[in-house]
C-alpha cells in the first residue's frame, strides 16, 4: 500500500506518503492564499524524498474539509484528477477527523475548531482523537458557547476566540501525515471511507459581482 | 498529420467547464459542461456556483473528451489550460485539474491566455491563422480589438471597452425587457422580427476626438433602459422587437465599423471574430457585408467555438507544442487578470524572451 495524502481545507498545504505502516515522507506549508501554487510542488517533492514516482502511489487519500472553498477545491481537484490518470481509488477523510486524530487525545471529550472565516468556525466534538460525536458544522462561536463549554479544543478556529474556547491548544491545522494515517488505520480495519466530495457546509452567495467577468486591460 | 501535436485544453474561466482535444490544426473532440442554467436565476454568472460546478463537472468531461476523441491520455503531447483572465476561483479548479493531469501522465503542461485561445480557436476552422490576424473578441466578459503576429508570442491590443463589454450589455436589456438570461440568443432571435432602424439608439465612442478603437456600451445601456422606461411610464406598449433590432443594430454597428477601420488603418487583409457575441446572427451579417465591402477576408468560427470551450484552449497548446514554446512551471498561478500580451504562462527556468518592438507601428 503507498497512500498519498493532501489536504487544502486550512491555511495549511500539506502533502504526505504512507505506506501502510508508516509516513515515509510529508510537507507542511502555511500560506492561506497560495494553495493552488503550492501543492503541486509539495507532491513532488514529497515524491523525490521518498525516491518514488506518482504512479507507484495505490490510493490518493484527500481532506473534504470542511473549508474555505477556493483552497478545499484545489486539494480536491488536484486529487481526483490524480485519480482519474493514475486508475486508484480517492479516499475522502473529513479535515475536522484529521485534526483530531492528529491531536492524538485517547480520553475526551474534546472540539475540533478551524477557521470559516466571516467569525465563524467550522467544528465538530469528539469522544477521542478516532471518534467524532456530531456532524461537522458551521457555526459563530458564541452560539455554540453552551455545547463546548469546559471542553478542551484544538485547531485554529479554537485558538481565535479564546472566550469560546479558553482550553484551546495545538495542533492549529491539520497535517496530511495525520490524514494519511488514519485512512491507513481506517482501510485496514475494512472501514469505508467517505467520498471525495467537498463539505462547504453553507449555500453559495448568491451575488452576481458588478463585472461578472473579466475585461480586457486597456 | 499523426506528428502533429495532440493536445487537451481545460477552459475554466466562467462558467463553461470546457475539455477539448485536438490534433494540430484538427479538432478530435470538445466536451464542454456548463451551468449556466444554474445561474440564470440570478442574472449573471454566480462566481462560486460556477466554481462548485467546475469541480463536479471536470473528470466526466475530461473522460467524455477523451472518448469522442477516441485516443489515448498517454498519447498527448501537452495539457494546456486557461490561466487567465477570467474569475479567480473558477479558473483555478481548472489549473489544478491540469497540474495534476500532466504531473501523473508526465506530460509538459502550458498556461495559456484565454483571449489568445479564442483567436487561436479558428485555426481549428479555417486553418492556420495569417499573420498577422486582426481579432474582434466579443463576449459577456471581453470587447477588444487584438492584432497578433504571433499568437504564441505577440498579441497587441488595439482597442478594449472602457466600460462594459458587449455581452453584459445585452444581458441587461434582456433583464430590462424581462427575457431571461443569458441576453443573446434571445435578443438575437426577437430582433429578427424587429426594424433595427425603428429607434435611434446612440453609437458610443464614435465621435472624431472619441478613441478610434476602443469601445463603449454603458451609455447605450442606459440609453435604451431608459427609452423603454419612458414608454412604461406613458402606459404604452413597449415595442420589444423593434428595441431588440435597433439596440443591437447599435451594438454591432459600432463594432463591425472599428474593427473594419482598424484592419484598413493596419493594412491588415484579414478579420477573425471570436467570443459568445460572435454568435449573433447580425453581427455575422454586417461584419460579412462590410469586410466585403473593404477587401477583407472574414473569418468567424462556427458559434459552438465561438463560445468558451476547452478546443480552443487546446488550439492554443498545440501551437505552442509546435513552436516549441517552454512549458509553465507546477507552480504556474491561476491569474484573474493575466494582460493579453501574455498569451502564454512560461516557467521561470527558462527566460522567455518576446520582442518588445511593436511590429506594425
Ligand atoms: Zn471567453
Amino acid at each position: 500500500m503507498l497512500l498519498l495524502a493532501l489536504d487544502t481545507a486550512t491555511p495549511a498545504v500539506t502533502v504526505a506518503l504512507h505506506d501502510g505502516t508508516d509516513v515515509i515522507a510529508s510537507s507542511s506549508q502555511v500560506d492561506a492564499r497560495r494553495h493552488g501554487e503550492l501543492l503541486l510542488p509539495a507532491v513532488d517533492r514529497v515524491l523525490a524524498e521518498a525516491g518514488l514516482k506518482l504512479d507507484a502511489v495505490t490510493g490518493i487519500v484527500v481532506g473534504i474539509g470542511p473549508g474555505p472553498y477556493t483552497g478545499l477545491r484545489v486539494g480536491l481537484m488536484t486529487a481526483d484528477t490524480f485519480g482519474l490518470a493514475l486508475g486508484v481509488p480517492v479516499y475522502g477523510v473529513c479535515t475536522l477527523d484529521g485534526l483530531a486524530y492528529a491531536a492524538d487525545i485517547e480520553k475526551g471529550p474534546f472540539v475540533v475548531a478551524t477557521d470559516a472565516r466571516r467569525k465563524e468556525v467550522y467544528w465538530a466534538k469528539y469522544a477521542d482523537s478516532r471518534t467524532r460525536l456530531t456532524d461537522p458544522a458551521v457555526a459563530r462561536p458564541a452560539d455554540i458557547a453552551d455545547q463546548v463549554a469546559g471542553l478542551p479544543a484544538v485547531g485554529a478556529g479554537a485558538l481565535l476566540y479564546p472566550d469560546t474556547f479558553p482550553s484551546a491548544h495545538e495542533p492549529e491545522h491539520v497535517s496530511a501525515a495525520a490524514m494519511a494515517a488514519l485512512a491507513a488505520e481506517r482501510l485496514a480495519a475494512g472501514e469505508e471511507l467517505p467520498a471525495p466530495r467537498p463539505l462547504y457546509l453553507r449555500r453559495p452567495d448568491a451575488q452576481v459581482p458588478k463585472n461578472y467577468k473579466v475585461v480586457t486591460p486597456k | 498529420m499523426a506528428d502533429e501535436p495532440l493536445v487537451l485544453g481545460i477552459e475554466t474561466s466562467c462558467d463553461e467547464t470546457g475539455v477539448g482535444i485536438v490534433r494540430g490544426n484538427t479538432l478530435l473532440a470538445d466536451a464542454v459542461a456548463s451551468s449556466v442554467d444554474e445561474h440564470a436565476r440570478f442574472g449573471g454568472v454566480v462566481p462560486e456556483v460556477a466554481s462548485r460546478a467546475h469541480l463536479e463537472a471536470m473528470v466526466p468531461t475530461i473522460d467524455r473528451a477523451l472518448k469522442e476523441a477516441g485516443v489515448s491520455a498517454r498519447d498527448l503531447d501537452g495539457i494546456a489550460v486557461t490561466a487567465g483572465p477570467g474569475l479567480a476561483g473558477a479558473l483555478l479548479v481548472g489549473v489544478s485539474a491540469a497540474k495534476a493531469y500532466a504531473y501523473a501522465l508526465g506530460k509538459p503542461l502550458y498556461g495559456v491566455n484565454h483571449l489568445a485561445s479564442h483567436i487561436c480557436v479558428d485555426q481549428l476552422e479555417h486553418g492556420a491563422l495569417p499573420e498577422p490576424t486582426m481579432a474582434l473578441l466579443v463576449s459577456g466578459g471581453h470587447s477588444s480589438l487584438l492584432l497578433s503576429s504571433d499568437i504564441t508570442s505577440d498579441v497587441r491590443p488595439m482597442g478594449a471597452t472602457i466600460d462594459d463589454a458587449a455581452g453584459e450589455a445585452f444581458d441587461k436589456i434582456a433583464r430590462v425587457l424581462n427575457l431571461g438570461f443569458p441576453g443573446g440568443p434571445v435578443i438575437d432571435r426577437y430582433a429578427r422580427e424587429g426594424d433595427p432602424s425603428a429607434i435611434a439608439f446612440p453609437r458610443g465612442l464614435t465621435g472624431p476626438r472619441d478613441p478610434a478603437y476602443d469601445f463603449s456600451f454603458s451609455g447605450l445601456k442606459t440609453a435604451v433602459a431608459r427609452w423603454i422606461e419612458a414608454k412604461r411610464a406613458a402606459g404604452e406598449e413597449v415595442p420589444v422587437r423593434d428595441v431588440a433590432a435597433s439596440f443591437q443594430e447599435a451594438v454591432v454597428d459600432v463594432l463591425t465599423r472599428k474593427a473594419v477601420r482598424a484592419c484598413k488603418d493596419e493594412g491588415v487583409d484579414h478579420l477573425m471574430i471570436g467570443g459568445g457575441v460572435a454568435a449573433n446572427s447580425r453581427l455575422r451579417a454586417l461584419a460579412d457585408e462590410r469586410c466585403e465591402a473593404a477587401g477583407i477576408r472574414l473569418r468567424v468560427p462556427r458559434p459552438k467555438l465561438c463560445t468558451d470551450n476547452g478546443a480552443m484552449v487546446a488550439a492554443l497548446g498545440a501551437e505552442m507544442v509546435a513552436r516549441n514554446r517552454p512549458a509553465s512551471s507546477w507552480d504556474l498561478p491561476a491569474d484573474s487578470s493575466l494582460p493579453v500580451t501574455e498569451p502564454h504562462v512560461p516557467g521561470h527556468d527558462h527566460v522567455h524572451e518576446v520582442s518588445k518592438e511593436n511590429l506594425y507601428s
